[in-house]
């Protein structure tokens, strides 16, 4: 079907368990994600909700190939790239981007903003560099002589918001969020995500979002899947997830969320 | 926050116009010893020995730091020892560096079998006392300027990757290495144009300490007269020759003692100086 962004068949990741290594011979494995299926539709917006370790971050990163499934097929617009190496997928890449969870770690402190949107412009060889960087930069709202600045000179909202623009600079078809809003302040949380809002409403992205938050997801999210010890125990539209919870442990994780007025109920 | 940059600033930079100035004058004597020296640093007068230096009773104005026991000229020969420091300063610390960060480069970010092997032979390196390698090294090796670099690449490289492998490792994990990789760039162009960067104002720190040390090495080495051919003057062998005669001529010793201190010093502040200056956090 040509409005799949993403087919994926029985996915499963492990781990080696350095911890129980016996002295000789090959570590025992943890299993991560256990052979998860799903579809995600072009222009979707995915919440990708659990608990932590449940396997969120670890299913995004082998969507988006920064790992390498055991087995199991990952069927990107058509293409399978599970089994694909570094140089086959290195085409690919473009149309399939991340932002990280921390700015600080994930911006290279001894490169310039301008610097840090180009350099993936330049790997992917695209031309009019600056103008494209240029771009990113207004449409993340951050005015063009921050090109010029250190990662270290600017706020943690901004940071973030340089992380953004690296990824849509090279318009990619899904962008992959990992718990981008985790680490600022309640302010600059909500300006990301109305300004990741209104990028997947004029970009058409499809986009992953990684998040403890339920309430972020659901402002944010068409659908929700919730994981589970490495399994999706729950996948549906974020509307029908939040009126009738199918499985035990999306209701619980629905109790738990904090409303703002105690007498008010989800409907 | 600004006032305490301020300070934080103000320190790099004296340190660095310190001792970058005193090694700028080492620099300029040992390249043109042949020309400023006063005397031939070999040139024995024994009618002059053991003058003092030129503010003492006694001195001879010809001598401006005094003789030795031999009635060598001490400023000639310590112009002429500066250019055998230097020399190893520069090309023992450099190959040093290069084979050591380069080793530590590979096995900090490529991990694996790499990994595995320079870490056991690190770990087999450090079992050796460096200088007891270092006089062995050159016995096998024979004396000359060759032997005295040869030796402190093989001893000293171990220096460089243990750090570097370190550094590089936990430069590896941040995001910035993931999202290089999610833009494409490959294994080798991440370890070059995105940790190197990182990992390099640990290396020159490490770069200019190396280079302190060699100094100290061929000194030491020169003092159990392993160094080079004895007639060449060089600082440990005036430092060794000067011991025996402390007492009757304290300033065949004192002088290029204190000058090997000072060259040690400043390549060690100067390494300290230049990683701040580096940073773009402090800068
Ligand atoms: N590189 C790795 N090596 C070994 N184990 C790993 C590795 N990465 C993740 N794991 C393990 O896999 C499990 C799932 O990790 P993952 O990061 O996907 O969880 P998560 O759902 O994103 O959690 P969080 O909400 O805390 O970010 C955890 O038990 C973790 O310890
Ligand atoms: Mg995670």
């Amino acid at each position: 079907m040509s409005d799949l962004i993403y087919r994926v068949k029985d996915l499963r990741v492990s781990f080696p368990d350095l911890s129980r290594k016996p002295l000789f011979g090959a570590a025992p494995r943890i299993d991560v994600l256990k052979g998860l299926s799903f579809d995600v539709a072009k222009g979707d917006v995915l919440g990708i909700v659990g608990g932590s370790g449940s396997g969120k971050s670890t299913l995004g990163r082998a969507m988006i190939r920064l790992l390498r499934p055991d087995s199991g097929s990952i069927l990107f617009e058509g293409t399978e790239i599970a089994e694909l190496n570094e140089d086959e997928l290195r085409p690919l890449r473009k149309q399939f981007q991340m932002i990280f969870q921390d700015p600080m770690s994930s911006l290279n402190p001894r490169r310039r903003v301008g610097g840090i949107i180009a350099g993936p412009l330049r790997l992917q060889g695209f031309d009019n560099i600056p103008s494209r960087v240029d771009e990113a930069l207004e449409m993340v709202g951050l005015a063009k002589r921050f090109s010029e600045r250190y990662p270290h000179e600017l706020s943690g909202g901004q940071r973030q918001r340089v992380g953004i623009a690296r990824a849509i600079a090279l318009k990619p078809d899904f962008i992959l969020a990992d718990e981008i809003v985790s680490g600022l302040d309640v302010s600059s949380q909500a300006q990301v995500l109305n300004l990741l809002e209104q990028l997947v409403r004029e970009l058409g992205l499809t986009l992953a979002f990684v998040s403890h938050d339920l309430s972020v997801i659901r402002r944010l999210c068409t659908r929700i899947f919730v994981l589970q010890k490495g399994e999706i125990v729950e996948n549906a539209p974020t509307a029908e997830l939040f009126d009738n919870p199918k499985s035990a442990y999306t209701r619980a994780l629905l109790d738990a969320i904090p409303l703002p007025d105690p007498d008010q109920v989800w409907s | 926050m600004r006032d305490a940059r301020g300070q934080v600033r103000r320190m790099p930079g004296l340190r660095l116009w310190l001792s970058g100035s005193w090694l700028l004058i080492l620099i300029l004597a040992a390249v043109f010893a042949p020309m400023i020296s006063p005397h031939d640093p070999l040139e024995q007068d024994l009618f002059a020995a053991r003058l003092p230096p030129f503010w003492q009773q006694g001195a001879d104005p010809a001598f401006l730091l005094g003789t030795d026991s031999l009635g060598r000229d001490l400023l000639s020969r310590m112009l002429y020892g500066a250019r055998l420091a230097l020399t190893v300063a520069l090309v023992a610390g450099t190959l040093t560096c290069l084979v050591g960060a380069t080793l530590g480069l590979i096995a900090g970010y490529y991990r694996g079998w790499a990994d595995l092997v320079i870490s056991r032979l690190v770990d087999i390196w450090m079992a050796f006392p460096p200088v007891l390698f270092a006089i062995l090294l050159i016995a096998v090796l024979g004396t000359g300027l060759t032997s005295i670099i040869v030796a402190i690449v093989v001893i000293d490289w171990t220096r460089f990757s243990r750090v570097v492998r370190a550094e590089a490792m936990s430069q590896g994990a941040m995001d910035y290495v993931a999202s290089a990789q999610v833009a494409g760039r490959s294994r080798l162009g991440i370890a070059l144009a995105e940790i190197l960067p990182n990992v390099l104002p640990t290396i020159v720190a490490l770069l200019t300490l190396e280079m302190g040390i060699a100094v100290i090495v061929e000194a030491i080495l020169s003092f159990v007269n392993l160094s080079i051919s004895t007639d060449q003057p060089t600082w440990g062998g005036m430092i060794a020759e000067g011991r025996t005669s402390i007492y009757q001529a304290w300033w065949v010793l004192v002088f290029p003692l204190a000058a090997l201190f000072l060259t040690v010093l400043s390549f060690s502040q100067l390494g300290e100086g230049l990683k701040d200056y580096f940073d773009p956090v402090l800068r």
